[in-house]
């Protein structure tokens, strides 16, 4: 294992990400968490603070995912997620240079219909090749960067946004029509029956325009997206193996997001939040959503269902979800599923899953 | 039917085990000879792709600061500008009696190739620690022996890649344990850098762009010895397969009677055929899967000294331990059924031509006459002729290669008719009977032994070639080491003003200093590079010219001549007084051609003067320094002058460590050596012990005559010694002309240069009391079986009727 392993072995810690062997692997790691600090119920998210990194957390991110179409309606999906993690707590001024015990890696994702692009980028804290500022908004890693353009009343209002890999690129507007939602309890979501909980807010309202550049050629593009912030130092608990996770842009205005955590040893823990087209979000414990794996795919990787029933009764909803391209598979460090899917059934739309814990 | 055949066929080989024993230790022992070459090779060029994929940190162009080392800052804008370039820091640190080389790089961006391996669970080091304090050091397992219970280090985790004194450790833990307070030395550019990327003034004007340091140099010089391994794997196959082709052929001779019985009994020809065919592939699977194993045993012991010598040489990370690979496996069962069907063809065609009643009685190696070793020398001097044919019509590789094996397959089959002809002017010359009957009998037996002997005639003659060249290659190497590091210590200057304070500290304190400026320009316009030199006798001592007139030199330094590498002599067919172009309309006439091994481009040297004339913007940075005491000096120059370590390279010591690294792989060469000449003598311990069990009947009248038997066995001693010494006169001429296609053909049309050859009379005859040594070995056996055979089974010869 070389050093550069380091960082798929730190970054697999991600709560959402975890798989159980890493999660009891590390049992180093176990103990440094009680240097973190952690989530609690009531305590109140604030603006524009809240958009920036929380270094005295073990790990967060700021995780975008768009729907988009070119004019001539083919579909394309774009992912960009800057993850943070510490090595050990940091309270106060953050440490400036090498000593710094933040590590930052991005992920950029492009997919189209019959294929799909995927690249990495890695980079220490407390040197500047990578951060997040509040105010102005600005998260970056390298040459990619989500940054405030400066309109609207948020930070997170309006956005440029752009990414690349060796053989694709996109730089996109954000446009927010809607106001900032927070998930489970005021922005508390809970992640298992045992308590563990991270901080969980979204914008889900963006409109986006702007170009992709692939092999074949640049397209110009439009369609919605959706952008989550998370934060947290609780790894799963140890009997949860992976995650499936979506977020839906129904015809109708509202939105939906859920997750189901996979328990080795029980049935999935789920939660869910839907989002009136105003925005006024409805949080929903464990069980109110089912998410049920219908048609799988053989990926490069790992055979990942890429066909879901999702079924709400206490919203009359009853839904099917169909990868757009089965085989968004994301050859990163640690690898996941990330793709654009469409919505059929009771409420037709557009949205996106991400299923992590099918490798290895 | 059939099984009973087969149990009967393969009951000859439980009565002979010695004979099972010879054809399964001679195709495995081919076997493993060839395979063990393959997986040395195999292994090598893994090394070499991995290598050119992985590129050690002087693999990297990179970008310095002339002015001192890099803001962080720097590092940060460059990267947010699209440049994926890695940070290095290093500098030596002293700690306890350990000048330690702490080499710093980013783990998250640097490439795979760059990072030490050796975290794992043996270790108890989790990848996190890198980054954690106190850190993890890698270092060798030499250099943790010598830091063990010294504080203030991080971690130490030991990895035998690394080269002793060296730590490879984390960025950060570099920066605080050499105090670096937040600086780098230098970006290494990262290949595969996005097209649309801003131009370094933009983002970094301080910075300038330094190319990766050349590393194909002498890794050229590599492909000249496994050329030479390849060629010993296939000799050693050649000889193996002598022994196995003399134990079948005798098998099948003994077994005449039970062919004859199985075919009177009703066994269809083809049927036996087929048996003897499956048997033949069975025994070859058996003796296959032997010579694997024995070959992975011979490569495995063989590959630490390759590996050092790729590491040493030419700073590839490689791994001395053997992957053991299938399909190679897989192809040294197929070479060991190829070679045993090769060896057995002959026996196999005889049985199928074999009338059903034919004479049971064994031809034991039928006398060959005079005329069938006429027609085979004539074989052999058409298969010498055709050799030079090919390499005289068609150029390349494959054209020296033919060469090679039509000579040495050429004069083996020559050689029994050479043979015949010393013996008869021997016979002719002899006095008295029994020296008449000696010479006679020696004769007598030759068609019995001439198989053993060709197989010795190639060992002998791969051997001499062989360790020709190596030993060539050795003389030229140390003179081409000589004339390209003639100077003790280079150093190269952070900028022009550094460089003239350089020049003004160094004058006081060494013998001279040379410079080494050199302009890239193109050479009768073809990518090129000049150099100007001073006049300064070093040059004139050490630097060995292939092509030089007494006017050579004082033309270099009178700027009215030009020295070319032997590349570009060879390419444009330069010699003295031609016309050499140096760009720009720039020419010189040509003063002399110098040797310049593994070098793929033209290059040539002119007087300093010279080249200021024309290119008065050369890079006057690097200089080679002559003195004394180069260590003392190198200190200073860190200590008291301040020069950075990474400036400095001392080539006497490099000198030294490439020297003794091409010393560990003449042994390899010398263990092959060995061992392919071990195999010769096995071959003729084969055909003697043949040959005793049917010369009883040709002894016994001589022993019935007076002579005794220890005397007999004496003079079969003495034959089998007079006959190893001609196959050695013949050898010796072969050898040198192998050696000749090796270096002047061969390296020619692989390489573009020529390996001047050298002669070593003295290892000629170490050689050639190693061969009689092995045949005397050889003899001794079956000696010792006539010397103790019962006088009462002499002269069973005479009751028999025979």
């Amino acid at each position: 294992m070389n050093a550069k392993s380091s960082a798929v072995a730190l970054f697999s810690l991600l709560p959402m990400l975890a798989g159980p062997a890493v999660s009891q692997g590390f049992a180093g790691l176990g103990t440094d968490a009680e240097g973190f600090s952690r989530p609690s119920l009531g305590t109140d998210l604030s603006f524009p603070k809240d958009h920036g990194a929380h270094p005295d957390f073990r790990i967060e991110w700021w995780y975008l995912t768009a729907n988009l179409s070119a004019s001539d309606g083919r579909d394309y999906g774009i992912q960009w997620t800057l993850f943070r993690s510490a090595v050990a707590p940091e309270t106060g001024t953050p440490t400036e240079g090498w000593q710094s015990p933040q590590i930052w890696m991005g992920h950029a994702g492009l997919t189209t219909p019959d294929a799909h692009f995927s690249a990495e980028r890695l980079a220490r804290g407390g040197i500047g090749q990578a951060g997040v500022l509040a105010a102005p908004f600005e998260a970056w890693i390298d040459d990619w960067r989500m940054a405030a353009t400066g309109d609207g009343a948020d930070e997170f209002d309006a956005l440029s946004l752009t990414a690349s890999g060796p053989d694709f690129s996109y730089d996109l507007t954000l446009t927010a029509t809607g106001p900032l939602v927070p998930h489970g309890d005021a922005g508390y979501s809970v992640k298992s029956p045992q308590g563990q909980a991270s901080y969980y807010y979204s914008q889900p309202f963006y409109e986006i325009a702007g170009h992709l550049s692939l092999p074949d050629g640049d397209v110009e593009v439009t369609g919605h997206g959706w952008l989550d912030r998370e934060w947290s130092s609780q790894p799963l608990s140890e009997t949860q193996d992976g995650w499936d996770w979506i977020s839906l842009h129904f015809d109708g205005g509202a939105k939906l997001m859920g997750f189901r955590l996979r328990d080795r040893e029980g049935a999935p823990f789920t939660s869910a939040t839907w989002i009136d087209p105003d925005g006024t979000p409805t949080p929903y414990g464990n069980g109110a959503l089912t998410l049920t794996p219908l048609e799988e795919t053989e990926t490069s990787a790992a055979t990942v269902p890429t066909v879901w029933q999702v079924e709400m009764p206490g919203r009359d909803l009853d839904v099917r979800l169909e990868a757009i391209n089965p085989q968004a598979w994301m050859a990163t460090s640690f690898p996941y599923w990330e793709g654009p899917v469409r919505v059929t059934g009771s409420h037709p739309g557009r949205g996106y899953l991400e299923m992590t814990g099918y490798g290895d | 039917m059939r099984r009973a055949a087969l149990a009967a066929l393969l009951s000859h080989w439980r009565r002979q085990p010695l004979q099972l024993f010879t054809l399964l230790a001679g195709l495995a022992l081919a076997t493993a000879l060839w395979s063990a070459v393959q997986a040395i090779n195999g292994e090598a060029r893994r090394s070499y792709d991995s290598a050119a994929a992985t590129l050690g940190i002087s693999g990297y162009a990179s970008l310095t600061d002339p002015a001192g080392p890099i803001p962080i800052a720097t590092y940060a804008a460059l990267r947010r500008g699209g440049w994926t370039v890695t940070p290095v820091v290093e500098g030596r640190v002293l700690r306890g009696e350990i000048r330690l080389n702490v080499v710093g790089v980013e783990p998250l961006t640097a490439p795979d190739g760059l990072l030490p391996v050796g975290l794992g669970s043996e270790t108890g080091a989790a990848p996190l620690d890198v980054l954690r304090p106190p850190g993890l050091g890698f270092v060798a397992p030499e250099t943790a022996d010598d830091l063990a219970g010294i504080a203030d280090l991080p971690r130490l985790i030991t990895d035998p890649a690394i080269p002793p004194g060296r730590m490879f450790t984390d960025v950060g833990t570099a920066d605080a344990l050499l105090g670096k307070a937040g600086t780098i030395d230098r970006l290494l550019i990262l290949p595969d850098q996005p097209a649309n990327r801003p131009p370094l003034e933009t983002l970094a004007p301080g910075l300038t762009e330094v190319p990766p340091q050349d590393q194909g140099d002498i890794a050229r010089l590599t492909d000249s010895f496994h050329l030479n391994l390849t060629a010993f794997g296939l000799l050693s196959f050649a000889v193996g397969l002598f022994i196995v082709h003399g134990a079948i052929g005798l098998a099948f001779e003994q077994r005449r009677p039970m062919f004859r019985t199985l075919r009177a009994l009703g066994l269809p020809a083809r049927t036996l055929l087929g048996l003897l065919l499956g048997e033949v592939m069975l025994l070859a699977l058996l003796a296959g899967g032997i010579g694997i194993g024995l070959g992975y045993l011979i490569a495995g012991a063989l590959l630490p000294d390759v590996a050092a010598t790729l590491r040493g040489l030419y700073g590839a990370q490689v791994r001395g331990v053997l992957a053991f690979d299938p399909l190679w496996a897989l192809a040294g069962l197929g070479i060991a059924q190829l070679g045993a069907l090769i060896a057995a063809a002959h026996g196999l065609e005889t049985v199928r031509r074999m009338p059903l009643l034919a004479s049971a009685q064994p031809r034991a190696w039928a006398t060959v006459s005079a005329r069938a070793l006429r027609r085979q020398a004539l074989a052999g001097a058409a298969l010498v002729a055709a050799g030079v044919a090919v390499a005289l019509l068609a150029d390349g590789l494959i054209a020296g290669f033919a060469l090679l094996g039509g000579l040495l397959l050429g004069a083996a089959l020559i050689l029994p008719r050479l043979l015949a002809a010393a013996l008869g002017l021997g016979a002719r010359l002899a006095r008295g009977p029994l020296a008449q009957w000696f010479w006679a009998d020696t004769r007598q037996q030759l068609p019995g032994l001439s198989l053993a002997l060709m197989s010795l005639m190639l060992a002998l003659a791969t051997n001499i070639g062989v360790s020709t060249m190596v030993s060539s290659f050795r003389l030229t190497f140390t003179g081409w080491l000589d004339q390209r590091l003639v100077s003790d210590l280079y150093v190269t200057a952070r900028s022009e003003e550094d460089a003239r304070a350089l020049r003004a500290w160094l004058a006081p304190r060494s013998d001279a200093v040379l410079p080494i400026w050199k302009v890239d320009t193109p050479l009768q316009g073809a990518p090129g590079e000049v150099y100007g030199i001073v006049d300064h006798r070093v040059y004139r001592d050490l630097w060995p010219l292939l092509n030089a007139t007494p006017d050579t030199w004082p033309a270099v330094y009178e700027n009215r001549g030009a020295l070319v590498n032997e590349q570009l002599a060879r390419r444009e067919d330069l010699s003295p007084g031609d016309t050499l172009s140096l760009g720009g309309g720039w020419e010189m006439p040509v003063a002399g051609v110098y040797s310049d091994y593994g070098n793929p481009i033209g290059q040539a040297v002119v007087g300093l003067p010279a080249l200021l004339d024309r290119h008065p913007d050369v890079s006057k940075l690097r200089y080679g320094i002559l003195t004394s005491d180069p260590t003392t000096l190198r200190r200073a120059l860190v200590e008291d002058y301040g020069l950075p370590e990474a400036n400095l390279i001392d080539h006497g010591r490099l000198k030294a460590t490439s020297l003794q690294i091409f010393e560990r792989t003449f042994t390899v060469t010398g263990a092959l050596n060995v061992l392919t000449l071990s195999v010769a003598g096995f071959a003729i311990l084969t055909a003697l012990l043949t040959l005793s069990t049917m010369r009883l009947p040709q002894l016994a009248p001589i022993w019935a005559l007076g002579l005794t038997r220890r005397r007999l066995a004496r003079l079969e001693i003495l034959r089998t010694l007079a006959l190893a010494a001609l196959t050695f006169v013949v050898a010796l001429p072969v050898g040198l002309l192998l050696a000749w296609c090796l270096l002047a053909v061969v390296n020619v049309e692989a390489f573009g240069w020529r390996l001047p050859m050298f002669v070593f009379p003295l290892q000629w005859a170490a050689l050639l009391g190693l061969s009689l040594v092995a045949a005397a070995i050889a003899a001794a056996l079956p000696t010792r079986k006539l010397a103790s055979t019962a006088p009462s089974q002499f002269l069973k010869v005479f009751a028999d009727e025979r």
